[in-house]
C-alpha cells in the first residue's frame, strides 16, 4: 500500500514537471490542430520543415528522447516506464501538443531493431531514428508477392563480405523521400519459402536503387515502386540470422497492424455532429432516419472498439498478453475506418464529392478513397481473418 | 479504473463458473422443461446459490448481502448464460434489489433485503405493458387511496414471487415519464390474477392482471409520482446484467461451434478447414471481444454511478443482443441438421438469446436510445 502511495506521488511529481516543461518548450504553433500533410514532421536527411517551430519542437523533444518515450536511454530514447509514458501522452493531449516526429523508424523498424539487432546495429541506427535524422521505408510487398508475401523473389546473393541485391518492391510508402530501407530478400532457394528470407538494411542512395511513383485513386502518390539493380549491401547490415528474416518480418507486422488499426480511433469530429449540421433534427432525431440508424450503429461500434483497445492495453499491462490481438485490431479498426468514411461521404452529399480542389480544406473524397487501402495494406482483412482462424481459434488446416 | 478483473473478482468468477456448470447446467433446464416444472427452477439450487452470495450480490453487507456490485452480478450472469441456468437472479437479486436500494424506505430494506439475500424471499418486477419494451407506457390506474387496476406483461418469475413491485400511473398521460409510482403488492391479495406463460426459452414469465388491488402509502417505493427515477435505475440494472448473460450465451455457443468445426468431417476433411466458415468464425470472435469490453466497462460504470452509464448500458444491451443473435444463429447453421434437433443443446442457446434480447429493449430499441442520449 505505501509502495503504491509512493509511486503515485512520484508519478504526480513527474506529471507536474512534464506539464511545466511542455508549457515552456512546446512552441504555440505546435499546439494547433494538424491541418495538412505538411504539418506532420517525418524528419530525414532531406527533412522539409514547414516552419522553424516544427524544427525546434523536434529538436527539444529528441534531446529528451521523448520522440520515443519508452525506448531505452542508452540509445537516446526517453527510458520512461509505461505509466510515465502514459502521463506524457495525457499531458501532451491536454496541451494539444503535436507529435514531434512521425516515422516508420519509430512505428515499425525500431521495435524490431531493439529485439533482433546486435549492439553495433542498435547504437548505429536507433539514435538517428530518435532524432529524426534518418527516414526509413519498408521493402516488403512485390508485384508478385502481395498477400502471399513469403513468395517474394527479390534476391540477395552472397559475394563474400557483401550481398548483391536484385529485384523490385512495390507499395513502398514514401520510397522517394526515404533515406534507408528495411527490406525482405530471398537468400535461400530450396525448402519452405518462409525459411529462405533474410532481413537487410541499406541506404537508398546506394548505386542501383531507383524509385518510380505510383498514382492512386485518391490522386496522391504516397507509394513508389522501388527497383534494385546490383545493389551492394554490406553483410553487417543483415538483421538477425541469415534465412531467419520471416520471424522478424512478422514481429514488425504486428506493430504495423497496430498502427493501421489504430488510425480509426484518431480524434475527429464525431459523425453525428457533422450529420446534425448538414441534415438537421426533427423532433430531436436526425431528420433522415435510415441514415441515423447507420450512424448510431457506427458510433456504437466505434466506441466498443475504442474500449476494446483500452482493454487490450490494460490486459497487456496486467501480463495477460492476448496473442494475435493485432490481427483483430487491424481487421476491425480498418473496417470501421472505411465505414466512417462511407458515412461521412453520405452525410456531406455533393460537398463531399469535390475533388482535387486545393481550396477545399476537408479533402473528404480523397480521405474516403485513401481509407480503401487500410484493409489492404499491412495484410488484407481476409489475411487477418486467416490469422485469427489459425492462431486464435485453432481451426484445422488454417 | 482498468478494464481487467481484480483478484477477488477472478476468484468470485471461478467459483461461479464451477458452481453453474456442476449444479445448474443445460441438462437441468432441459429437465425442468420436460417435466413442466411448476416452479421453473430448482429452489434447492437457488438456496445454494444464495449461500454462494448470488442472491445478495448487489445487497450491501449491512443488509446481509455480499455487496459485490454490478461487476459481480455480471460475472454470475455470464456463467448463467454459458450454462443456461434457470434462476431468479435477474428478477429478485437484480431488479427488485435495485428498486429497494434506490427507492426503498429503511423499513422496507430491513424487512426485505436480508430475506432476498438469504434466498428465502422472491420478488418480481411488474412494469411493462406493451409487447415491445416501452418503459413509460404505464396505463395501470391508481384510484382512490389506493386501488390498482391494469395488466402487466412479461413479468419474470411472476408466478412464484412472494411479493410484486408494480408500476402504476398516479398522474399525467400514458407515456409520460412523470406521474408513475411504484408499489409493493402482495400477489395473494384480492384482485390479483397471475397467468404463467410457456416461453420459447423455457424460462419464467407471467401476465399479471390487477383489478382494484388495495395498496397503502407504506407500500410505495421511491417518491410518489416520481417512480421513473427508480424505474430507470431498475431497467438499466436489468439491461446491464442481461448483457452479461448474453455475453455468456454467445461465448458458449461460439465455443461449442468451434469444437464442432474441428471435429465434423465432410468431403473427407474437417469442415473447419473451409475458409468460408473460418472467416465467419473469425469475424464473430472479434465481435465477441467487443462485447466483452463494453459489458465490463458498463458494469463498472454502474458501480461507480457515472453520469454516462445509461449510454453505456444502451451500447452493451444493443451490442450483446445483436452479437448473441449472430453467434447463436451461426451456431445452428454451422451445426447443420443436428443443430435443428431438440435432442442437441445448441438450439436452447438461440432461444435464450432471443428472449434475453427482447427483455428490457433489444438492439433496435437501444440503438435509438443511444442516439437520443447522444443528442441526435
Amino acid at each position: 500500500m505505501s509502495a503504491q502511495l509512493n509511486s503515485d506521488q512520484t508519478l504526480e511529481a513527474f506529471r507536474r514537471d512534464t506539464r511545466a516543461w511542455l508549457e515552456a518548450n512546446c512552441p504555440p504553433e505546435m499546439r494547433q490542430p494538424v491541418v495538412d500533410e505538411y504539418d506532420i514532421c517525418w524528419g530525414g536527411r532531406r527533412a522539409k520543415f514547414k516552419n522553424d517551430a516544427q524544427r525546434v519542437w523536434l529538436q527539444k523533444m529528441a534531446e529528451r528522447g521523448w520522440t520515443v518515450p519508452e525506448w531505452p536511454k542508452q540509445y537516446g530514447g526517453g527510458g520512461l516506464s509505461k505509466d510515465e509514458a502514459r502521463v506524457l501522452r495525457e499531458e501532451m493531449a491536454a496541451l494539444k501538443c503535436r507529435p514531434p516526429l512521425t516515422s516508420f523508424g519509430i512505428s515499425m523498424l525500431g521495435p524490431a531493431l531493439l529485439k533482433y539487432g546486435n549492439e553495433k546495429q542498435k547504437s548505429e541506427h536507433i539514435p538517428k531514428i530518435v532524432r529524426g535524422e534518418i527516414r526509413w521505408c519498408q521493402g516488403y510487398s512485390e508485384p508478385g508477392a502481395g498477400s502471399d508475401l513469403a513468395s517474394l523473389k527479390t534476391r540477395a546473393d552472397d559475394h563474400g563480405d557483401h550481398f548483391v541485391v536484385n529485384g523490385s518492391k512495390i507499395w513502398t510508402s514514401y520510397g522517394d523521400k526515404a533515406d534507408w530501407i528495411f527490406c525482405l530478400v530471398r537468400t535461400g532457394f530450396t525448402g519452405k519459402k518462409q525459411e529462405g528470407i533474410s532481413f537487410v538494411l541499406f541506404d537508398m542512395e546506394s548505386p542501383g536503387v531507383t524509385t518510380s511513383p505510383i498514382r492512386l485513386i485518391s490522386g496522391y502518390s504516397p507509394f513508389t515502386q522501388t527497383f534494385f539493380d546490383n545493389v551492394k549491401v554490406p553483410k553487417e547490415n543483415l538483421l538477425g540470422e541469415l534465412n531467419k528474416g520471416w520471424t522478424i518480418a512478422k514481429y514488425l507486422l504486428t506493430h504495423e497492424r497496430n498502427m493501421i488499426g489504430g488510425m480509426g480511433t484518431q480524434r475527429v469530429t464525431p459523425l453525428s455532429q457533422l450529420a446534425i449540421k448538414n441534415i438537421g433534427l426533427a423532433a430531436g432525431r436526425l431528420a433522415e432516419t435510415a441514415l441515423r440508424t447507420d450512424i448510431a450503429r457506427f458510433e456504437m461500434d466505434a466506441l466498443a472498439f475504442a474500449l476494446t483497445m483500452n482493454r487490450v492495453t490494460d490486459e497487456a499491462k496486467a501480463g495477460n498478453e492476448t496473442g494475435a490481438m493485432s490481427s483483430m485490431l487491424k481487421y476491425y479498426g480498418t473496417e470501421l475506418n472505411k465505414r466512417r468514411a462511407e458515412l461521412t461521404m453520405s452525410v456531406t452529399g455533393s460537398e463531399g464529392l469535390k475533388f482535387g480542389d486545393s481550396h477545399s480544406e476537408e479533402q473528404l473524397a480523397a480521405m474516403w478513397l485513401r481509407t480503401k487501402a487500410n484493409s489492404i495494406e499491412g495484410g488484407t482483412s481476409e489475411i487477418q481473418l486467416n490469422i485469427i482462424a489459425k492462431n486464435v481459434l485453432r481451426l484445422p488446416g488454417a | 479504473m482498468t478494464l481487467v478483473l481484480t483478484d477477488d473478482q477472478l476468484m468470485f468468477r471461478d467459483a461461479a463458473k464451477r458452481f453453474a456448470a456442476e449444479r445448474a447446467p443445460v441438462s437441468q433446464l432441459r429437465k425442468l422443461r420436460d417435466d413442466v416444472d411448476p416452479v421453473g427452477f430448482s429452489r434447492d439450487v437457488w438456496k445454494e446459490m444464495a449461500e454462494m452470495g448470488w442472491a445478495g450480490v448487489l445487497v450491501p453487507e449491512e443488509f446481509s448481502g455480499v455487496g459485490f456490485g454490478f461487476v459481480g452480478a455480471g460475472l454470475i450472469a455470464a456463467e448463467i448464460g454459458r450454462n443456461l441456468s434457470s434462476t431468479p437472479l435477474l428478477s429478485s437479486a437484480v431488479l427488485a434489489v435495485t428498486a429497494l436500494l434506490r427507492g426503498g424506505t429503511q423499513a422496507q430494506k430491513e424487512t426485505l433485503l436480508p430475506a432476498i439475500a438469504g434466498g428465502d424471499l422472491l420478488l418480481a418486477f411488474a412494469s411493462d405493458e406493451c409487447v415491445r419494451h416501452t418503459p413509460y407506457h404505464v396505463a395501470t390506474r391508481c384510484t382512490g387511496k389506493y386501488k390498482l387496476s391494469g395488466r402487466k406483461l412479461h413479468v419474470l418469475d411472476g408466478h412464484i414471487a412472494d411479493r410484486l413491485i408494480v408500476s402504476a400511473r398516479t398522474s399525467g398521460d400514458i407515456g409520460a415519464r412523470d406521474g408513475i409510482t411504484l408499489f409493493l403488492v402482495d400477489p395473494k391479495a384480492n384482485g390479483v390474477t397471475i397467468t404463467r406463460s410457456s416461453m420459447v426459452d423455457s424460462r419464467n414469465s407471467a401476465t399479471i392482471d390487477l383489478r382494484d388491488v388495495p395498496v397503502t402509502d407504506a407500500d410505495v417505493i421511491g417518491t410518489f409520482d416520481k417512480g421513473a427515477i427508480v424505474l430507470d435505475a431498475v431497467f438499466d440494472a436489468g439491461r446491464a446484467v442481461l448483457s452479461a448473460e448474453l455475453l455468456g450465451v454467445a461465448e458458449e455457443a461460439f465455443e461449442r461451434t468451434l469444437t464442432y468445426l474441428r471435429e465434423r468431417e465432410q468431403f473427407g476433411v474437417k469442415i473447419g478447414t473451409f475458409q468460408s466458415l473460418q472467416h465467419r468464425a473469425a469475424h464473430l470472435f472479434c465481435e465477441i471481444e467487443l462485447v466483452r469490453s463494453v459489458v465490463l466497462r458498463t458494469l463498472q460504470a454502474l458501480d461507480a454511478q457515472e453520469p454516462t452509464a445509461s449510454s453505456l448500458v444502451c451500447l452493451a444491451k444493443a451490442k450483446a443482443s445483436d452479437v448473441a443473435r449472430i453467434a447463436t444463429n451461426e451456431a445452428v447453421q454451422m451445426h447443420g441438421g443436428i443443430g435443428m434437433t431438440d435432442e442437441f443443446d445448441i438450439g436452447f442457446f438461440m432461444k435464450r438469446a432471443r428472449a434475453a434480447a427482447e427483455t428490457f429493449g433489444d438492439q433496435y430499441y437501444h440503438t435509438d436510445r443511444f442516439a437520443q442520449l447522444s443528442g441526435y
